[in-house]
């Protein structure tokens, strides 16, 4: 009886999903799915090679700082970084001195409110403010941004597959459009305001090229301020914006991983110990 | 947990003492693997009971500036240090001299204005505005508030009355109002904290 | 319930003593997962797995708990309020990375635990109600699971919440209404995550005891074992303590050792990117996917792609609750006097075929729907139906089982001599 219920019950099942399956088959021959630019011409990241990625990634904190400095001369301008404090700059070796000018000097102020009239105004950063925001909200920010929201950045790198790869690609990726992709796909055109990137998921990024002459931004550090070598870096920096805590993470692995093979090891000896005796 | 009486009851151990005399030593391994796991289980601990401290963010704001300006001679304001309510009072001529001519032997927490204040600063009164009996604000720093028998300030829970000097002279809490660390960056801005 | 041979629980101390007249807890303890617990001797390490299932459970309601007291479940700062659990609260990084992957490793050891019972047949007499707790507790951990999974409110548990209380649209004529009333509204927003965090933080508990009556009803028959052969004698079995609880000790050093690779090395590996993002009710990801653990069953969703008398959004649901709902018919679906699959040759490469089958529905669940995806993901989502509803029913009857030891002491000393058949059986 029960046999019986369960195959029917089963075969009903399976002659659906073979009526779906024909569909599917029969659709998959007489309309073949056309193939599309992006599925042709889209790129895979190229590897940014950090010191941070890897078991023992560590944050090289010249090039970190190096990044934020194109962070703050370039990329401020339309990416907010909403999730990092000033104070956490404390992090990659600015001290407390340099944090405090950092913020005061920072061209964005904070929202505030005037305590004597109780209007919207805004104030000089504090350290223990949060990076500002250099639209008012969403909507001023498409409006300045021919209608693309420029994303925040605070976690760039772990909101996309490969993220230190994809931002140094994306970064160093604009090209013009191949002649192939013209020729095979007319309609795939890079429509007026959309820029050719293959790194970008649908190849036509609203973001123009942020980083685009050699030595656009002066670093202190005197390091050649190459496109790919500022892409490097401000990929370095937003990696460490995403998972400030890394280091940390990886020294307690360390720890964690050694204590527990040796405590495998001691339980594997209990084990046989307790068993010695016992048949199984 | 008996861990180390491995050998079951009833079951005879003897064949193998031939390879260990002792068993004792040989149940050290159980002793080795529940205690080493034990102090995992310890380390572990310190995180779940350290998440409750204060977080960064909370720590980052306890510094405040204030400007006290605008603060006339016999006002004081109301602001916030650490969430918590903080008075920052001008002395007048009048409340300093009442406050000197308390005998300081006479106070349940014997403090003088000047050990109270900045040198050179006498006037400025900065203190937290939370009772020390049982935390909460007393009244006194707001515009026409009861400032209690003393001229000071007057906690309405339970008749805590402290004197222009913040400290307290009547009433159950057992000390002085708090005076923070602070410092002054010019003659009108205070950093606390 | 136990053999007659269990040992009894005699307290020693005093203190113990008076605390067992007044509350018998030590003696439960003692006889539930102590010397007083008689087990069969031949266990292997897929044994284990209940106990860390176990341990998993309580990793996730302690960092869960503590998580608790910094998480905002309100759709404004939720988002924002994880992130600085991640970069302020002391050791937060910590705690969510252990809870987020404690959840896969928490799937993770089911999954294999109850492969363990499907191949083994614990479901079958006398355990069935083991089984069919069970099955309640993996129900009650999915519904933990996605509901955990929207509170972050990233895009990935927007559309998540979107797409799963969309399922309850498909039923007739009321399955607007219900959306809607599971939801609070008419898309997932406040309402939701509200009830979703204070569902979420219930769960667990109502699993944890699910989980006794599980082991309670475990406790009438006792332990099943490799061989499948009941426990005769006293020869048969060992005390839990020691002998067993040194054997989880292992299995639960290498379960914590695998944990800290993943929570250490590669948190967000089992993640989405996406979830990254803040959810965003006016665009949907390229891409949607559940959690992995959820990937074999999403692929029979969309595998019901044709309308045949019922919609095909309607079968989708149906067979996707029905793939999980069926395994409450197992222990009748599967007649044969026989336990372990290791005495079962043609059971046994049927269970093959399902677990490859059941693999390759992960991969179809998790790939883009292309036409090789979704005819890969069709025939894959009938042998699973086909399976358990056609295959062991009638495998159960035409099966010659192959000759079983006597007794779990004559399959032990058997196999330590390596002449047996029952050795080939049990180390392929």
């Amino acid at each position: 009886m029960v046999r019986a219920l369960s195959t029917l019950v089963g075969a009903v099942f399976v002659f659906v999903l073979g009526i779906a399956l024909w569909g599917t088959v029969s659709t998959a021959i007489t309309e073949p799915a056309p193939p599309t630019a992006e599925h042709e011409f889209h790129l895979s990241p190229r590897e940014a090679g950090l010191s941070s990625a890897g078991l023992f990634g560590k944050f090289d904190l010249r090039q970190v700082q190096r990044g934020f400095q194109v962070y703050q001369e370039v990329c401020s301008a339309c990416h907010s970084l909403k999730y990092v404090s000033f104070r956490d700059l404390k992090e990659i070796g600015y001290n407390d001195g340099q944090i405090k000018t950092i913020a005061t000097e920072w061209k964005i102020e904070q929202p505030s409110v005037n305590p004597e009239t109780g209007e919207a105004t805004t104030r000089k950063n504090l350290p223990s403010d949060r990076f500002p925001s250099p639209f008012a909200n969403d909507v001023a920010a498409r409006a300045a941004n021919n209608n693309a929201l420029p994303p925040d950045l605070s976690l760039m790198t772990k909101a996309r597959h490969d993220g230190q790869d994809y931002v140094y690609s994306l970064l160093t990726g604009y090209r013009p459009q191949p002649a192939a992709l013209l020729k095979h796909f007319p309609d795939a055109k890079t429509p007026a305001g959309l820029h050719y990137n293959p790194y970008f998921p649908n190849l036509n990024l609203a973001m123009p090229p942020p980083l685009t002459t050699e030595g656009q931004v002066q670093y202190q550090d005197g390091t050649k301020a190459s496109v790919d070598q500022m892409s490097k870096d401000v990929s370095a920096f937003l990696t460490w914006t995403a998972e400030p805590k890394l280091e940390a993470r990886h020294q307690a692995g360390f720890a964690s991983v050694i204590f527990l093979v040796i405590f495998v090891f001691l339980a594997w000896g209990a084990y046989k110990n307790v068993w010695r005796d016992q048949a199984h | 947990m008996a861990i180390d009486t491995a050998v079951p009851p009833g079951e005879d151990p003897a064949p193998f003492q031939e390879e260990v005399s002792d068993p004792r030593r040989r149940d050290f391994i159980n002793i080795a693997a529940v205690a080493w796991i034990g102090v995992g289980a310890g380390v572990v601990v310190l995180p779940l009971v350290n998440q409750m401290n204060p977080s960064a963010d909370v720590l980052a704001q306890s510094t405040t500036e204030i400007d006290i300006s605008k603060i006339e001679p016999g006002q004081a304001i109301k602001t916030t240090f650490r969430k918590q309510p903080l008075f920052v009072r001008n002395l007048t001529p009048k409340e300093i001299s009442e406050a000197d001519a308390v005998a300081v032997s006479s106070l349940r927490d014997p403090q003088t204005l000047e050990e109270r204040t900045k040198t050179g600063k006498k006037n400025w009164l900065i203190t937290l505005g939370v009772c020390t009996h049982l935390g909460c604000v007393p009244l006194g720093a707001g515009e026409g508030e009861n400032k209690g028998p003393f001229g000071g300030y007057f906690c309405p829970c339970h008749g805590s009355a402290y004197d222009t000097a913040g400290r307290i002279r009547q009433g159950p809490a057992p000390r002085n109002l708090e005076v923070p660390q602070y410092t002054f960056n010019s003659d009108t801005v205070v950093t606390v904290g | 319930m136990s053999f007659p041979w269990a040992k009894h629980y005699e307290p020693k101390v005093p203190l113990m003593r008076w605390l067992d007249e007044k509350l018998p807890l030590p003696r439960l303890v003692y006889n539930a997962i102590g010397a007083g617990y008689p087990v069969p001797r031949n266990l292997n390490y897929f044994w284990n797995f209940g106990v860390l299932a176990g341990m998993a459970l309580v990793i996730q309601i302690v960092t869960g708990v503590v998580l608790a007291m910094h998480y905002a479940a309100n759709g404004g700062v939720a988002f924002g309020s994880v992130e600085s659990i991640m970069r302020d609260v002391n050791a937060g990084w910590f705690l969510r990375y252990a809870h987020a992957n404690g959840a896969s490793m928490f799937l993770a050891v089911v999954y294999i635990h109850i492969g363990r019972g499907l191949y083994y047949g614990s479901y079958k007499a006398p355990r069935e109600m083991v089984w069919l707790l069970g099955v309640v507790i993996f129900l009650l951990m999915m519904a933990t699971a996605f509901m955990g999974y929207v509170l972050p409110w990233g895009q990935m548990s927007f559309w998540g919440a979107q797409v799963i209380t969309g399922f309850f649209s498909a039923i007739p004529v009321v399955g607007d209404t219900v959306r809607i009333w599971l939801l609070g509204g008419f898309a997932p927003d406040n309402a939701a995550l509200n009830r979703f965090f204070s569902l979420h933080y219930l769960l667990p508990f109502v699993i944890a005891g699910v989980i006794i009556l599980h082991i309670w009803a475990l406790h009438i028959p006792g332990s099943s074992n490799p061989t499948g052969v009941e426990v005769k004698s006293e020869q048969d079995t060992v005390p839990f303590h020691p002998y067993y609880t040194a054997k989880d000790g292992v299995g639960v050093g290498v379960f914590l050792l695998v944990f800290a690779c993943l929570m250490f090395f590669a948190p967000n590996l089992l993640g989405h990117p996406d979830n990254y993002i803040e959810a965003n009710p006016l665009s949907t990801p390229a891409h949607i996917v559940p959690e992995w653990y959820f990937l074999p069953f999403y692929a029979i969703l969309k595998s019901f792609t044709a309308d045949f008398f019922l919609p095909a959004k309607l079968w989708g649901v149906l067979a996707m609750f029905g793939s999980i709902l069926l395994l409450f018919f197992l222990p009748w679906l599967d007649s044969s006097p026989v336990r372990s699959a290791n005495f079962r040759p043609k059971l046994r490469i049927f269970l093959g075929i399902l677990l490859l089958d059941v693999l390759l529905l992960g991969y179809v669940g998790g790939a883009e729907a292309n036409a090789r995806n979704v005819i890969l993901g069709q025939i894959a989502t009938a042998y699973y139906f086909a399976h358990f509803l056609i295959i062991l029913p009638w495998v159960a009857r035409s099966e010659r089982p192959r000759p079983m030891p006597n007794s779990i002491m004559e399959a032990v000393l058997n196999k330590q001599e390596g002449t047996s058949i029952t050795h080939s059986a049990a180390t392929a």
